[in-house]
């Protein structure tokens, strides 16, 4: 043995030698051509050049959205969405406080999962981003244009909001499905009484074609699995939506055993047409609920939120042909959709292989009525009449599919950490790249529409150890980018990514860098408490309640000097910046405010809260560097005693 | 001894001209430009690979620095599985002895560990491996577990002893990313 080894030792040695040396000198073919100095011009974005691609990275448990450039890996902004955001005083200011508002209160945190970008005839159009929060279940909107978030909806019945936020081909839902089954509606009962009793969720959520506004139209009560990712169909498979779903077992503990006692899950496909057509009809059962809608208007800078008190659910067993279960091995976890609509890929996160069933086949079943049995009512089909064939991988835990839109498939498997490329349609594995470490999610742009821009892919890791310089033990996730134009996969650069991302979304820079809002009107500015002239700024008392109608414009405030507020006193700062000009913001912080700052763009108006707790003299600044005098940009407040007679004041340059 | 000796003379010697070769090849004009280094020879690179002395070793390198498992390793790594074995898992390993390799039919090893057989071995090899992190009472519970290589393996247990696959655990070892339970036999899958 041990002569073998070393022998078998050698020859590796060797042979590693003899390939980094042929590397080193860039010989030989495509693979050497591309390495060295072409790796790295490919992701060279020249001083003052532009990217390629937008990529749009879910944050996780940082509760935000990331915008990276592709291919440079420069990240570009951070919006807050789910969580307060102290550098915007998003989540801070009077005006953003309501978007986090839900039927528990303010939530001022969650966990952002799967952004998926507005499309038109299965084709991104750009025009908004949508992102799920996962724990307290929510979905967002962020306008592509000012890319802020404008709208909030809360999923009631809904626990675990995972497998979500993904779009039909036109837009016309947001779907949002509940990963934890719970008693509908909720009440106090025994846990291990879950089974039977227990229901899943699936939210279908109306985008009005002109504004986006949502709507929650209806929820179709599954039984109590969890339903865990999902994607529309689209071409012909347009009007279905499916689910994967695993603890197909209804156990309510110790999951990652019971929950992996049958040998197949399913796939839910939902025709959603069938249930919309339902619903018109008057079908479903009006049911009391509590969820909050949160909106955010771009004229008066501020947000509302409404309780709504009332959904509509549907009971899928009533409506014949709307719902199915397609049997697919081993607690499958991504469920991704081709460009054509054909073909459906479930990874089970257990397994080896993957398994793509066939929509074709799935329809030629549901009309020979082909089936397996039931669960609860609803026809399972029989695996082998929906299979179109198996990925013979060699891999270990496959999870999500990405698509390039040449026939290709891209599939990430976490435990033997790499991306494998195979072939639609012959299932051939055509290539195997490692990724480092441990990849989640990954991204082409476009990658999970009817049009990809098969460029690059981003895999998106779990694990990053030793990839960059090391900062303690807690570590920012490694994407890796590859340049997927060739016949083989080849890595090209590596970057951290701020939070966890889960899913990313990528779209042309073209499509939306030229419809990118660079100032907000003054004129247009509708903000009750704006001040659209400094000589309209002032200070108003309403009992212990004083508001401050500010301006700002480089480099003062107006007014400066403001007397007569007293201990005990709430102050609200109603700021309008008045600058006209693109990237002038100003911002504002109060010494001692329990809160964060205010940074407000140009023609916009913020509020912050301050009440004062000290007599004395207290300043506040301009927190952005805004222009040459910005060090002079401040003021002052006096602040007295809760019973002095110091008159309210307010001025500037006396 | 003399022909080990002669073997790994001529293996430095190989490695050698190799150096050479490289360091002979005239330089390409552009010097510039940064040179990456993640090349194509990304066979050893990885996770198995990262100098770590201050967390709880993964079950790799438990097995490594077991000279009980001296041919686990072996085959480990002719079928290029380390990277699989320290990812986040959780991971339970089965790890056969030495002995429990020696006691197969003669050759049987040295057939698998050929490269023409890489698959093969790769199966079997997984075929040791479960998605989980359970101890010797807790798999008790269990009738079956499903394995790396997408099959399943029975659980008995016979008075105090518990056997995988028909292997009994004779030792368990926690690991940073799961646990290695050492047993006394070689599990070979079940045929298709």
């Amino acid at each position: 043995m041990k002569k073998y080894n070393y022998y078998l030792l050698t020859l590796i040695g060797a042979a590693a030698l003899l390939s980094s040396c042929g590397n080193q000198n860039g010989g030989g073919k495509s693979s050497n051509g591309a390495l060295s100095s072409s790796a790295a011009e490919k992701v060279y974005v020249a001083p003052g050049e532009q990217d390629e691609f937008y990529a749009f990275m879910s944050g996780g448990y940082s509760g935000n959205l990331t915008v990276y450039g592709l291919p440079s890996g420069r990240m570009f902004k951070e919006i807050p969405v789910f969580s307060q955001f102290p550098t915007s005083g998003y989540g801070y200011s009077e005006e953003t406080k309501p978007m986090l508002n839900t039927s528990f209160g303010f939530v001022p945190w969650d966990d952002a999962h799967h952004p998926d970008i507005s499309q038109t005839k299965g084709v991104l159009d750009g025009r908004w981003i949508f992102i799920n929060g996962n724990n307290t279940p929510r979905i967002a909107k962020i306008d592509l244009t000012t890319f802020e978030t404008t709208e909030i909806i809360e999923i009631p019945n809904s626990a675990g909001n995972h497998s979500s936020s993904f779009i039909t081909e036109n837009t016309e839902y947001v779907v949002a499905g509940t990963r934890f089954s719970v008693p509908v509606p909720q009440r106090d009962m025994p846990i291990n009484e879950y089974k039977g009793n227990f229901k899943g969720a699936l939210s279908f959520i109306s985008v009005a074609p002109d504004d986006g506004k949502l709507n929650l139209e209806f929820q179709i009560m599954m039984p109590g699995f969890n339903y865990d990712l999902s994607h529309p169909g689209r071409g012909k498979s347009h009007g279905w939506f499916f689910f994967t779903t695993y603890n197909t077992e209804e156990a309510n503990s110790l999951l990652e055993v019971n929950a992996s006692q049958n040998d197949k899950d399913f796939i839910a496909a939902i025709n959603w047409k069938k249930v919309e057509e339902y619903v018109k009809n008057g079908g479903g059962e009006k049911m009391p609920a509590n969820y909050a809608h949160n909106v955010y208007d771009e004229h008066t800078h501020t947000a509302t939120s409404t309780m709504k008190k009332e959904v509509i659910t549907v009971d899928p067993t009533k409506i014949p042909g709307a719902v199915f279960f397609l049997p697919t091995p081993k607690s499958p976890h991504g469920c991704d959709v081709d460009p054509s609509g054909e073909y459906i890929i479930g990874n089970g996160k257990l397994s080896a292989d993957l398994t793509v069933h066939s929509f074709d086949n799935m329809i030629a079943a549901i009309e020979g009525k082909k089936f397996d049995g039931e669960a609860y009512g609803i026809p399972i089909l029989k695996f082998e009449d929906v299979l179109a064939g198996t990925v013979k991988s060699g891999g270990l835990g496959p999870l999500h599919t990405e698509f390039d839109g040449k026939g290709n498939a891209y599939t990430t498997f976490f435990i033997s950490s790499e991306v494998v490329k195979w072939k639609l349609g012959t299932w051939e594995v055509l290539d195997r790249k490692p990724t480092f470490y441990s990849v989640g999610h990954l991204m082409i742009p476009g990658g999970n529409s009817a049009k990809p821009y098969g460029k690059y892919v981003v895999a998106m890791n779990k694990i990053t150890k030793d990839r960059y310089l090391p900062t303690g033990p807690e570590l920012e996730h490694s994407a890796q980018l590859y340049d997927i134009t060739g016949d083989k996969m080849e890595l090209i650069y590596d970057f951290p990514t701020h939070g966890e991302p889960h899913y990313a979304a990528g779209i042309p820079a073209e499509l939306l860098s030229s419809k990118s809002k660079k100032i907000y009107r003054l004129t247009e500015n509708k903000h009750p408490y704006a001040v659209l002239s400094p000589d309209k700024a002032r200070v108003e008392r309403n009992g212990k309640e004083v508001h401050v109608y500010m301006s700002m414009i480089r480099s003062h405030f107006t007014p400066d000097n403001i007397e007569g507020i007293k201990v005990g006193d709430k102050v609200y700062f109603h700021i309008t910046n008045h600058e006209q000009d693109f990237d002038v913001p100003h911002g504002f912080a109060m010494i001692g405010q329990n809160t964060s700052e205010l940074l407000i763009m140009p023609g916009q108006t913020k509020t912050s809260l301050w009440e004062p707790k000290k007599e004395g003299i207290w300043p506040f600044y301009c927190t952005d560097f805004c222009s040459a005098l910005h060090q002079e940009m401040q003021g002052y407040v006096r602040v007295s005693a809760a019973n002095s007679n110091v008159p309210l004041t307010y001025t500037l340059g006396e | 001894m003399n022909t080990n000796n002669l073997k790994s003379l001529i293996g430095s010697f190989l490695i050698m001209l190799f150096i050479l070769s490289c360091k002979n090849e005239p330089k390409t004009e552009n010097t510039s430009v940064p040179k990456t280094t993640e090349t194509e020879n990304t066979e050893k690179k990885g996770q198995a690979f990262i100098e770590d002395d201050g967390s709880t070793p993964n079950v790799l390198q438990i097995a490594i620095g077991s000279p009980e498992h001296s041919t686990l390793v072996t085959a480990v790594q002719a079928a290029d599985l380390e990277n699989s074995l320290v990812n986040a898992g959780p991971l339970m390993v089965f790890a056969p002895t030495n002995k429990a390799f020696d006691a197969l039919p003669a050759e049987t090893v040295k057939d698998l560990l050929k490269p023409e057989n890489k698959a093969t071995l790769a199966n079997i090899l997984k075929h040791h491996v479960t998605a989980g992190n359970y101890t010797i009472d807790f798999l008790k519970k269990f009738k079956k577990l499903g394995q790396a290589n997408d099959q399943n393996t029975t659980v008995e247990v016979k008075g105090n002893d518990v056997y995988v696959g028909g292997a009994k655990i004779i030792a368990s070892i926690p690991a940073g990313n799961g646990i290695v339970h050492v047993v006394d036999k070689v599990i070979i899958p079940p045929s298709k």
